[in-house]
């Protein structure tokens, strides 16, 4: 992948932002949901001998986009199972909100590697898994949040790998989350694929607003999606860098070249 | 193009299927009638479908094909039930499969046939004696495809389900019984087979009434018509037994590729 295919889609959805800016953007202003700060403080993980976190300090605002970088096996995906309360620190504290997190938290959702559907449930039942009042609407809208509201009576084994991911995206944003932890969600995708759901994720973060933690391998996605980097390396922070670049300028800007050598050489 | 006229494949296939059998039944019923073949030891087709039909008549097969489907279903439901529940304790508390599943391990290795003369020492000959040896025979296939149906569900889809706030009840319900039931049918259709043999030995050694026994009354008389057609019925109610299943399946496993129409799959 390279920087065209990843700036082409964002250069197609400036355009249709753009066109009807007065209305629509004030729109999602309006609609747009709260979101948590997240803060980890010291965070150690050790599984048996291995230690896999070393003294972790994090502080996320709330509403940044950060994604998190680092060779496989350098801990960013305990990191993101430890924040959403899948699993618990050795040592150190995590905490959502200003609260200790202990256990799953209903305003925070996970986006798997692989889109983890029920096959046996159609795609509109998958989406709105949680139930509750209403949830057949809301789950509806959440479809049609991500393109997908004529799919809603199908099995997910029809769908392709794409459209699939795209369910699980809808599925976390039914309850309207305040945290959306994402871990290498658009891996398994194909470059053009991946490209129309970093459209999609640009779009329903400026509309939901949520805090954003991305996990990924791929320093180019991390920084065309972003507000911030942090590179993992043996356990650690290597490196952590805002990404100043407004998402407009990121497939020309010089200084994002700059920041991507930074990184590669961090990582 | 002008379509050639041919008989359509299907019904090609189907008449080639069944030119063996029937003329087996014409060659068979020729040969008894010229008195090639004994009606002792093989009577006419013709002379089968006569008893079926003064059986039919005088109420006799109705009566005992009801009191063997009767004791086939008794026994079913118990030892199907029983064998669920085990599966189903088992495949979810590991402490419950580390109490009783080396145990029946051990029980099903006994050939449930065997203990038909500690049967009929314990229960007599009546009813109870058949139920109890088809709840045996049926209770092994459905625990142990169970207990390994419900091991096999997607981890990922359990933990998908906590995540997104499902309770244990719905956990189970939605996910862990679901993904279970492919293997829990084939375990089923396997016990349906057994249900059939185990009636059929246990009735033909010990009974007053039932398929078995209308069998193994006429062979005293030399009614070997009426045997003939005793073996028929067993084969018909085991095959509505399959199809039932076969039925089952295809309603209960519709979110399943393998049950969708071609064209569906690749969409």
């Amino acid at each position: 992948m390279n920087w065209a295919t990843v700036y082409a889609g964002q250069r197609d959805m400036e355009l249709e932002t753009d066109a009807g800016w007065s209305t629509a953007e004030r729109n999602l202003e309006a609609r747009r949901g709260e979101s948590v700060a997240i803060r980890l403080e010291a965070v150690e993980k050790s599984f048996g001998d291995r230690r896999v976190l070393r003294g972790l300090s994090v502080t996320i605002a709330p509403g940044q986009f950060v994604a998190v970088v680092g060779r496989s096996g350098c801990g960013k995906t305990t990191l993101l199972r430890m924040i959403a309360g899948l699993e618990s620190a050795s040592g150190g504290g995590i905490s959502i909100d200003g609260a200790p997190v202990r256990s799953l938290r209903d305003d925070v959702r996970l986006l798997f590697q692989e889109p983890r559907l029920l096959p046996w449930q159609r795609v509109i039942a998958n989406v709105g898994i949680a139930r509750g009042a209403g949830w057949r609407a809301r789950a509806e809208a959440a479809l049609a949040d991500v393109g997908l509201a004529d799919r809603a009576g199908d099995w997910p084994a029809v769908l392709s790998g794409g459209q699939k991911q795209r369910v699980a995206l809808a599925r976390a944003l039914v309850s309207r989350p305040k945290a959306l932890l994402m871990d290498e969600p658009f891996g398994a995708l194909d470059a053009l694929t991946r490209t129309e759901m970093h459209r999609l994720l640009l779009r329903v973060r400026r509309e939901y607003g949520f805090t954003a933690v991305l996990i990924t391998h791929d320093v180019r996605e991390a920084l065309g999606l972003a507000d911030r980097i942090l590179v993992l390396r043996d356990g650690e922070v290597a490196m952590d860098a805002p990404i100043d670049v407004p998402l407009t300028l990121r497939r020309t800007s010089p200084a994002l070249a700059h920041l991507e050598k930074r990184v590669l050489a961090e990582v | 193009m002008p379509k050639p006229k041919v008989i359509p494949r299907a019904l090609l296939d189907f008449l080639i299927a069944w030119t063996l059998p029937v003329l087996i039944v014409i060659g068979w019923e020729i040969g008894a009638r010229m008195g090639w073949i004994s009606a002792r030891i093989l009577p006419a087709p013709s002379a089968v479908a006569l008893a079926f039909w003064t059986n039919i008549e005088n109420g006799e097969l109705i009566h005992h094909t009801l009191i063997s489907t009767r004791r086939a279903f008794y026994g079913l439901v118990i030892g199907g039930g029983i064998g669920f529940g085990l599966g189903v304790m088992n495949g979810a508390l590991p402490i419950a499969e580390k109490l009783t599943d080396s145990s029946l391990q051990m029980l099903r290795n006994v050939p449930h046939l065997a203990i038909i003369p500690l049967v009929i020492l314990w229960f007599g000959i009546g009813e109870d004696a058949k139920v109890f040896l088809v709840a045996i025979g049926v209770l092994f296939p459905i625990y142990l495809n169970t207990f390994h149906g419900i091991r096999m569900v997607d981890r990922g889809l359990v933990e998908m389900g906590r995540v997104y706030g499902l309770g244990a009840a719905a956990l189970y319900w939605r996910i862990i019984l679901p993904g279970a039931l492919p293997s829990i049918l084939v375990g089923l259709r396997y016990a349906l087979g057994i249900m059939w043999l185990t009636l059929i030995v246990a009735e033909t050694i010990s009974a007053q009434a039932g398929i078995g026994y209308m069998t193994m009354n006429a062979r005293e008389f030399l009614q070997t018509d009426v045997v003939l057609l005793g073996i028929i019925v067993y084969a018909l109610l085991g095959k509505f037994a399959d199809v039932v299943t076969r039925w089952l399946e295809q309603r209960a496993l519709a979110w399943h590729p393998s049950f969708q129409p071609q064209h569906a799959v690749a969409a």
